[in-house]
């Protein structure tokens, strides 16, 4: 396994120095930014690095539960780190900048909206998730419920949550690296995805964790220089850079009133909806719970994750505002010198623009590595918890009934990794011309619309049964992704029809309570026998969710 | 399913006391996010104008980013709380029901 990681490496490496070379001048330059050779230097150093890594990594995932979970071994502060390393991908850096740029506060209130979620975790679910769950959150779904058809269930929607995600993911990096590395757009996409492949199949979650550590850190480290920097030109002072960002925007002090983003009622709290809940349901943040040794630890993971989203989310907000004046009225940054025109590469280049602006090539350089980074790391989180899905529930629970060997298991979820590699790829190409904004909402939707209802009634409704997991699960994914098809994100700039069915961008408001009905009702209406099973199951998982008693030997085996 | 074990730790008496006092702690935090959460966006979206007024006279500090700004601390310092009192208390009572769940026949 050693010499393969090793030549997958190297492999890595020399698609990654040939197509830095291939894109030279004679691809269009319109699109393409100069080959960035800091950029590429310090990728490089990263990408070396994580490989270092992996290969350390590789001779330690050799069990399901190094594998999946680093075989609980990671402290609350690395867990920490590394949630807020799989929160924060490159559309946060990039896209949350542009927005305060354009819209002012409405970026600080999304921002708001994006981290409300982690106080709920926190208080509801991670000491029940840690107790009760090994692997993946369907372990929690299906504790006493019918394992073949809640697992299935779950793995399929943690992977259509995963699939969208994995989307917007790949399109963004393969428009972002053309972008600052100058790298064809399908070339970058085999680079995200090649690396992805190696780090998840050979190093796992022990892997995949210190990548998310590397890279949060980087994130963290990048984006607070920027902002020091920036805010150097208004001397550290908050009502200074108010007034000059007001003075030099288009919308003047109305820039702190909210624009369009909050102007439908039912839309805002449909957002914040989504988002508070979505966050609660996303795959791959909730397999991060099962890497700490205990509820203590996941706790405390919870705080730092979201002490260090906190704190960026405020960064950003400065540098949103920064820019307005510091590129905002430099001609340098605008097509044509333009100031005021379209901004060069595009709406979301605002936070590299202010690094270029304040730190030189230099810390665009760095800027440009990280947003690499970020992206390779939220991808390589998602890889994994898709493969987990499918080879910890799909394989070794509903196919296989408990009965596969651990190494087969683990066979199966290498290769569920190389494949979703390969989707993610195909489905980065197939989807590079289309506008895929609503992708991470529909994510979401679906996260806060199919898994944690289920969850979360899991955990403290006795009433639960197997059919009416199975029912709202599936109205909960069903309508979410229906909702988003029908509105307007999709059916008009999508699909081109002229009106959109479902007034309304955010589906969370009207999926998220139609699942917990139906639920709940299926539930009730349920009089098998297996039904009267499942709610006597709850008392005994119930006494584990809250004292943890049972969990400690369910790890070790 | 029916493990002694289980049945031993929700007799003990500390068991009902964890639930409860953890219950109560749980149920009122999750409250306060709420309110003022999904407050401050009906605030944006009914009365935006709301958010972008001045907190003082010829202040640069608006009340949309000053109650942005409170949440996050806010919040932060109530999810700390939250930690210290579960990762002291309530993990000290929980230690006395795993020691009262062993005890009696050989588990």
């Amino acid at each position: 396994m050693k010499t393969l990681l090793r030549r997958s490496a190297a492999l890595a490496l020399t698609l990654l120095a040939g197509a830095a070379r291939a894109a030279g001048p004679a691809m269009d330059a319109a699109e393409k930014q100069p080959v960035n050779y800091t950029a590429i230097a310090m990728f490089v150093a990263f990408v070396g690095l994580t490989l270092g890594i992996t290969y350390w990594a590789a001779s330690k995932a050799k069990s399901a539960a190094a594998f999946y979970t680093a075989g609980g071994s990671i402290t609350g502060f690395q867990n920490g780190l590394a949630i807020a390393g799989d929160y924060m991908s490159a559309a946060t850096l990039l896209g949350l900048t542009a927005m305060v740029y354009g819209q002012g506060v409405d970026g600080y209130i999304y921002m708001v909206a994006f981290f409300v979620g982690w106080p709920l975790i926190l208080f509801m679910m991670a000491e029940r998730l840690r107790n009760l769950g090994r692997f993946t959150f369907a372990d929690i779904a299906a504790y006493r419920l019918d394992q073949g058809k809640v697992r299935t269930m779950a793995a399929i929607s943690s992977l259509t949550v995963v699939c969208f995600y994995l989307i917007a993911q790949m399109v963004g990096a393969g428009q972002l690296i053309k972008l600052l590395f100058g790298l064809d757009y399908t070339i970058a996409l085999f680079v995200v995805g090649a690396l992805m492949m190696v780090y998840v199949t050979f190093g796992g979650m022990i892997a995949t964790t210190w990548v998310q550590i590397i890279k949060a850190c980087m994130l963290l480290a990048g984006g607070t220089l920027t902002m020091v920097l920036a805010m150097s030109y208004f001397d550290f002072s908050y009502p200074r850079l108010v007034e000059t960002a007001t003075g030099a925007h288009k919308l003047g002090f109305k820039l702190f009133t909210p624009n369009t983003l909050l102007a439908d009622p039912v839309n805002a709290v449909s957002l914040g909806v989504g988002l508070m809940f979505g966050t609660a349901g996303l795959p791959h943040i909730l397999m991060r719970f099962f890497t700490v040794a205990d509820a203590k630890a996941a706790r405390k993971s919870v705080l730092y994750a979201s002490g260090f989203v906190a704190y960026f989310f405020n960064v950003i907000f400065l540098m949103g505002l920064a820019a307005i004046t510091i590129v905002g009225q430099n001609p340098t940054f605008f097509e044509g010198g333009q100031v005021g025109g379209k901004l060069i590469g595009g709406g979301n280049m605002v936070a590299m623009h202010l690094a270029n602006a304040v730190g030189g090539n230099l810390l665009l350089g760095f800027l440009s590595a990280v947003a690499f980074a970020t992206i390779l790391a939220v991808v390589s989180g998602l890889a994994l918890a898709g493969a987990s899905a499918i080879s910890h529930d799909l394989y070794a629970r509903v196919i296989k009934k408990g009965a596969a060997s651990e190494n087969d298991e683990l066979r199966v979820s290498r290769f569920a990794s190389i494949g979703l590699g390969l989707v993610a790829i195909l489905l980065g190409i197939a989807f590079e011309k289309m506008n895929i904004a609503f992708m991470v909402g529909l994510a979401f939707g679906v996260a806060a619309s199919a898994n944690f209802p289920i969850l979360i009634l899991s955990m403290y409704w006795k009433g639960l049964t197997t059919k009416g997991a199975l029912a709202g699960g599936f109205v909960g994914l069903v309508s979410a992704v229906l909702f988003v098809v029908f509105s307007k994100s999709v059916w008009v700039t999508v699909l081109g029809f002229e009106k959109a069915i479902f007034p309304w961008d955010q589906p969370a408001l009207f999926s998220m309570p139609l699942a917990f009905l139906v639920t709940v009702l299926v539930s009730k209406m349920d009089a098998s026998a297996a039904a009267t099973n499942e709610r006597a199951g709850f008392e005994d998982q119930y006494v584990r969710a809250q004292t943890g008693i049972g969990a400690s030997q369910a790890a070790s085996h | 399913m029916g493990d002694p074990v289980f049945e031993r730790a929700r007799r003990s008496p500390h068991f009902a006391q964890l639930v409860a006092a953890r219950g109560r702690l749980t149920w009122l935090l999750s409250i306060v996010v709420l309110v003022l959460f999904y407050g401050f966006v009906l605030l944006a979206a009914f009365f935006p104008g709301v958010i972008g007024m001045r907190v003082a006279e010829g202040s640069t500090l608006t009340i949309g980013v000053a109650v942005g700004l409170f949440i996050f601390v806010f919040f932060w310092l109530l999810m700390a709380f939250y930690v210290w009192r579960a990762n002291t208390a309530y993990d000290a009572l929980n230690a006395k029901i795993v020691n009262d769940s062993k005890f009696g026949t050989g588990a």
